[in-house]
């Protein structure tokens, strides 16, 4: 599987791009083959299987925007590849965000969801449930995403703020985006394997590690059930 | 403002009598409650020296107040906000300041206290869930900088500080190495890609690293033009550069550069940070990392070892609550050492170095003994905490 991570440069900023290394290793210590790459600005948009989209700072998250609304992105996404994208990865894949001040910039237009800036920032742990099963991480953004009626968000909020307090995220076919940000893969290792699933289409094999003790204690002190 | 400095000095004492702390930051509230401009009042007439950026804000402040060579009043325990400075103000009469600041406190303190010199060593990620973004803060920083009637000493060698300090009629530049790239990669100016050069980086829009006045030769530094043996006492490259930055602050503020270094020779610990200790039966050496950029700098350090590890991430308020930048460390180089995790985030750091590929131990109850010393990088409260609990060498 080629897992691209997206602008590093620009779309990093929480340690984003360990959900890369999740998905490479998670892979690889099942014996499957997997190709790390990092797409830089200026450089040609490689092919991949899934794309990984991180969180940035204003400036950078626009200039992120423009670059991939001129890139290929979409037509990759029209023949396949997967998207998972965190924070201001899931703002730009939208039809339009905001940022600081009042102004609107335009997104990939990949799915109907529009940011607006909300009246204070949403820093936190923060909980969502997916598919019946708990997705824990930190968010740390100053959106509110709107939907349109018929996506899907990502999960519904147990603890924290995600789009609204309600939803979080959303997912389209094989693009997967939640505001849950940095190495949420890493604190989630079923949500790193159902992407993996999803993207090669069959299961996988469990796989232990500590990674499942991080998840299981993250879950009791998120949603205090417990140390 | 007599009653406010005796409410600081009366405060301090209630607090380190009763045990609850260590007497500055209580004090420094109180006298600010009573006047607002306290700090402004106890600078008058002094000789400011303020230190700040992300990485090393202590140990280059306890440089610059030992190379002064003569008593300063100092904020050495890290308080680094106005309680802080007014404590330590209140503390010392000395003509000469040297205070270690927050960063987002700066534009405030620089407004207070009128220093003369403002040094400014890098800007990197940290603690970004109750911080700006880093960018927000360079430019915070530029916006107090310009125009002001002080000395900036700046690290050239960091993109996001020489966009800060540009804005500053008066800069001493120093080439101070850095390990940690990644808050750089884009231009602070125009936001397109650095390139970062094996000497020195620049943007297509002009935006350019300046030329240094000082610089790290082999064996030591050159301050504008003038030679100076460095023999530290405390490890790592980094502390060269904060070095650097020291010299070149007290070069500025009017003390000769050699004899400010044959007295940071004699700096051996400073807050703990490089001190031998004793932690659960065990010699340890403590080294504190608190970021990326932090981690980056230890880790090189330690590249030439291959003893076991003890590394502690605590995740308190003055951690930051979110380990995600764990993530940016390049923790791979650890392959084929052993890493014992400690800390309130030890599964975190365990995840990290199982993906990481990195042997690691998830110390629960029963600490591991080592033959001889260990390093034992820490971040703040683990830091603390360990020094706290630590037994004296």
């Amino acid at each position: 599987m080629r897992i691209a991570l997206v602008f590093p440069e620009l779309l990093g900023t929480y340690g984003d791009g360990g959900n890369a290394v999740v998905l490479a290793q998670r892979l690889e210590r099942r014996g499957l083959p997997a190709e790390l790459m990092n797409v830089r600005p200026g450089e040609a948009f490689p092919d991949a299987d899934v794309y990984l989209l991180g969180g940035g700072e204003d400036g950078p998250q626009r200039l992120a925007a423009d670059l991939l609304i001129a890139s290929t992105l979409a037509e990759r996404v029209a023949d396949g590849a997967g998207v998972f994208a965190v924070c201001a990865g899931l703002q730009l894949l939208g039809t339009s965000f905001a940022v600081e001040g009042e102004a609107i910039y335009p997104g990939l237009d990949l799915v109907p969801a529009l940011t607006v800036r909300g009246i204070a920032r949403s820093v936190g742990d923060a909980a969502v449930r997916v598919e019946g099963r708990l997705v824990v991480g930190f968010e740390n953004h100053g959106g509110v995403t709107h939907l349109a009626p018929g996506l899907d968000a990502f999960g519904e909020v147990v603890v924290g703020h995600g789009n609204d307090t309600q939803s979080d995220g959303f997912r389209a076919g094989r693009v997967w985006a939640t505001y849950l940000h940095g190495p949420v893969l890493a604190q989630n290792p079923w949500l790193a394997d159902a992407l993996l699933a999803s993207m090669l289409g069959r299961e996988l094999e469990p796989l232990a590690s500590v990674a499942d003790d991080l998840y299981a204690a993250r879950c009791a002190q998120v949603t205090g059930t417990g140390a | 403002m007599a009653l406010a400095t005796t409410a600081v000095r009366g405060v301090n004492w209630v607090s380190r009598r009763s045990g609850r702390g260590a007497g500055t930051v209580a004090g420094g509230n109180a006298g600010l409650g009573i006047d607002p401009h306290l700090l402004a009042h106890l600078a008058r007439g002094r000789t400011v020296a303020l230190v700040s950026g992300t990485n090393g804000k202590t140990t280059t402040t306890a440089m610059v107040a030992r190379g002064w060579g003569r008593d300063v009043a100092t904020n050495a325990t890290g308080a680094n906000m106005p309680a802080g400075h007014v404590a330590a103000l209140v503390a010392s009469r000395s003509p000469v300041a040297v205070l270690e600041c927050d960063e987002r406190w700066l534009p405030d303190v620089i407004a207070e206290t009128v220093p003369a010199v403002v040094v400014l060593l890098n800007l990197s990620r940290d603690q970004l869930d109750r911080a700006a973004e880093v960018r927000q803060l360079a430019q915070r920083w530029r916006d107090c900088l310009t125009g002001g009637d002080f000395v900036v000493v700046a690290n050239a060698r960091d993109p996001l500080v020489v966009y800060a300090a540009s804005a500053s009629p008066r800069v001493h530049w120093c080439a101070a190495p850095t390990s940690w790239t990644l808050d750089a990669r884009s231009c602070p100016v125009c936001t397109r890609t650095l390139d970062l050069g094996a000497d020195a980086w620049s943007c297509t829009c002009g935006f350019a690293e300046p030329e240094p006045h000082s610089v790290l030769v082999d064996g030591g530094a050159r301050i504008e033009g003038q030679f100076v043996r460095l023999d530290l006492a405390i490890p790592g490259s980094v502390n060269r550069g904060n070095a650097l930055l020291a010299l070149a602050a007290l070069h500025e503020l009017g003390v000769d550069p050699t004899l400010a270094a044959r007295r940071l020779d004699t700096l051996r610990e400073v807050e703990g940070r490089y001190a031998q200790a004793v932690v659960a039966g065990q010699a340890v050496r403590l080294l504190l990392a608190k970021n990326p950029a932090g981690f980056a700098t230890q880790l090189a350090d330690q590249a030439a070892s291959n003893a076991p590890l003890w590394i502690a991430i605590n995740d308190g308020l003055a951690d930051g609550r979110d380990p995600s930048w764990l993530y940016d460390v390049d923790f791979e180089q650890l392959r084929g050492r052993s890493v014992w995790c400690w800390g309130t985030r030890r599964l975190d750091l365990a995840t990290r170095l199982w993906y990481a590929g990195v042997e690691a131990t998830v110390v629960e109850d029963v600490a591991p003994h080592h033959d001889g010393t260990v390093d034992l990088i820490a971040n703040y409260t683990a830091f603390q905490e360990l020094r706290r609990g630590a037994g004296a060498r």
